[in-house]
């Protein structure tokens, strides 16, 4: 394995390639472990996790977790809730974000300047927690689905890495080409512009989705109905505040040591069964990550 | 990334020659009107929900009028400004926000840059891969999530992490529960997820460094330490001062859904931070303009770091904000 031979190689670049690789594999274990370890742990006995006897390989197989959790109504209203959330939310994100960010690009538009600062100011200064509750408050929004969908519907850091690709992928020429063929703007922009843009939309779009799904604070902050609440408050409960039956089982009685046996397991079980659809898409979107990050930031 | 600071300086200019810019505007509305058409939504958006609450800000200085919103009522001035400098919750909550801020950075900032550095160093290209898809997963993982993992593998009797600790003779340290731990594990566990993560962009840099610095590295003789201390660290340094600037806003607005996460009765003492505070008196309690007022001192922190961010950047490259 040309890793370990030592052709052309000097002793103190020997030691350094073993140091970088005890390291890096030492990385490896410290991110992988505990990732694995809630794997097997969400389909072990509880008792035997709790006493730290489960380490490499699930023991006392058991899949009652799974089927406390898929029982549990506030899961599936959590997760109904999330998913319309999110997909309604990421849709109107790049409705707003995409045209935004050709505009920006052209560098014939004259206001562009005021319009990056504009955009840009926003991220170093806001108005505070208070004044934004109170403004929502008074657009009515409280309580409704679409305090999860409109507000902050344009997320300024990916507003300037859709404007870089804008930048770079879509020359001044390409649109003059095709004006000069009766061309307008919106029409360059649905049928040339759009259709080049798949890895950028796609690298956003998995931006503004994983930033719905794992939402917390909005729902927090704006909803007191139980009904509108997205996943994570219900994980929320689940895991932090100890509410691991709907029915609030747990605090005593023979039922209480009942569920205290399982509570850990369910747990386990929660966390994976909320990170899923993140877990199945991740590999699909993973080549386009380290070209949005370049795309958007390095250059200029 | 000179983005930034050309934009301030921009500016500058376009007020300067407002009088031309305006009629720049007007001139080529009539060709540019699509342009605005598509830009309009997300103005207007941003302008409701990022704009007008800054208006709101002068409700600090109001005392709240339920039948007025946002716009607040009557004027008291300094009133709930001196309530919170002279309450007992003042010095803890100050010193909480500034040390927790500032361990977050300076711990949590190079630690992406180191791991850059190691991924860019290893020459077996599976093993790189698979590092890199292993190492960027946790930032995927939520919020509530993260602290619920922490809650059960921190656990003292449950948790893996837990056991850990009392085998290597630390069992009566309560991880979860102390407020010497509090700032480590946050701190240490926000690496966890997001080391993979942010050092992607150092990567990136790493990557688009000229080949032939390294060849002239070799010929000089250097071993493989001083090519990463003299052509590698430097050739990334730019992006270093930009995302540490960039950073700035952001570590303290999401800190407040960690915190709040794992604050306990046990902790509370170090991890009650202002804007935890706020949240407290503001939503639960709805005392809106004194919420309001504590809630500027947290922006005033943030403005005191950028600033303290700005200077420091442009004392050691030329790379800053303004």
């Amino acid at each position: 394995m040309h890793l370990l031979s030592r052709k052309g190689r000097s002793t103190p670049d020997l030691l350094f390639d073993i140091f970088i690789f005890v390291v890096a594999a030492l990385a490896f274990l410290v991110v992988a472990y505990p990732l694995y370890f809630i794997v097997i742990a969400s389909v072990s006995d509880s008792t035997l996790v709790s006493t730290g006897q489960v380490l490499l390989f699930p023991k006392g197989f058991s899949l009652f977790g799974y089927q406390e959790i898929f029982q549990d109504a506030r899961i599936w209203t959590g997760y109904k809730n999330t998913i319309i959330y999110s997909v309604l939310g990421t849709a109107l994100n790049l409705i707003l974000t995409l045209p935004a960010a050709y505009v920006l690009s052209r560098t014939e538009f004259r206001a562009r300047r005021f319009l990056m600062f504009f955009f840009v100011f926003t991220m170093f200064f806001n108005g505070g927690l208070i004044p934004t509750y109170l403004l929502i408050k008074d657009l009515n929004m409280i309580d409704t689905m679409w305090v999860f969908i409109i507000p902050f519907s344009v997320n300024v850091f990916n507003l300037i890495i859709t404007r870089t690709f804008f930048e770079t992928a879509i020359p001044r020429e390409m649109y003059e080409a095709a004006s000069i063929d009766g061309c307008s703007h919106f029409g360059f922009f649905t049928k040339v512009v759009l259709p080049l843009s798949k890895a950028v939309i796609s690298v956003i779009g998995l931006y503004y989705l994983v930033w719905h799904w794992n939402d917390f604070f909005t729902g927090l902050i704006y909803i007191r109905d139980n009904s509108l609440q997205p996943l994570q408050l219900v994980l929320r409960d689940i895991l932090i505040s100890n509410q691991v039956f709907s029915e609030g089982a747990g605090s005593g009685g023979a039922a209480g040591g009942y569920a205290q046996r399982y509570a850990d397991q369910i747990k386990y079980g929660v966390i994976i069964v909320s990170t899923l659809p993140i877990l199945i898409i991740y590999p699909f979107i993973q080549k386009y990550f380290e070209k949005g990050v370049m795309i958007g930031s390095v250059k200029g | 990334m000179a983005l930034l600071s050309s934009e301030a300086k921009r500016l500058d200019q376009a007020a300067a020659i407002s009088t031309s810019k305006k009629q720049t505007v007007l001139n080529t509305f009539k060709r540019d009107y699509q342009l605005w058409l598509m830009i309009l939504p997300a103005i207007i958006v941003v302008f409701v929900f990022n704009y007008i609450p800054m208006y709101g800000i002068q409700l600090a200085f109001r005392e709240y009028d339920f039948s007025q919103g946002i716009t607040g009522g009557e004027w008291v001035g300094l009133k709930y400004f001196e309530q919170f400098i002279n309450s007992h919750m003042f010095a803890d909550l100050m010193r909480n926000t500034i040390f927790i801020s500032l361990a977050t950075i300076l711990i949590g900032f190079p630690a992406p840059i180191i791991l850059a550095l190691l991924i860019n160093q290893i020459k077996w290209k599976r093993a790189k891969k698979t590092l890199q898809t292993t190492v960027y997963l946790p930032h995927f993982i939520s919020m509530v999530v993260m602290v619920g993992l922490l809650n059960v593998m921190l656990s003292p009797n449950t948790g893996i992490i837990g056991h850990l600790m009392g085998a290597l003779g630390f069992g009566e340290v309560n991880l979860l529960a102390s407020t010497k731990t509090f700032v480590p594990v946050y701190v240490l566990s926000d690496i966890w997820q997001h080391v993979g993560w942010n050092s992607i962009i150092y990567l990136a840099a790493l990557s688009s460094v000229d080949p032939q610095l390294y060849d002239s590295a070799k010929m000089d003789g250097a071993n493989r330490w001083q090519i990463i201390r003299n052509v590698e660290l430097p050739a990334i340094v730019p992006t270093i001062i930009i995302l540490l600037i960039l950073n700035m806003g952001s570590i303290i607005s999401t800190g407040f859904e960690k915190i709040f996460l794992m604050q306990n009765t046990l902790n509370l003492p170090i991890s009650e931070v202002i804007e935890t505070y706020v949240y407290k008196i503001g939503i639960i309690s709805n005392q809106f303009s004194y919420a309001a007022a504590i809630g500027l001192f947290n922006t005033l922190i943030n403005f005191t770091l950028l600033i303290l961010m700005n200077y420091i950047a442009k004392r050691v490259s030329n790379i800053s904000l303004w």
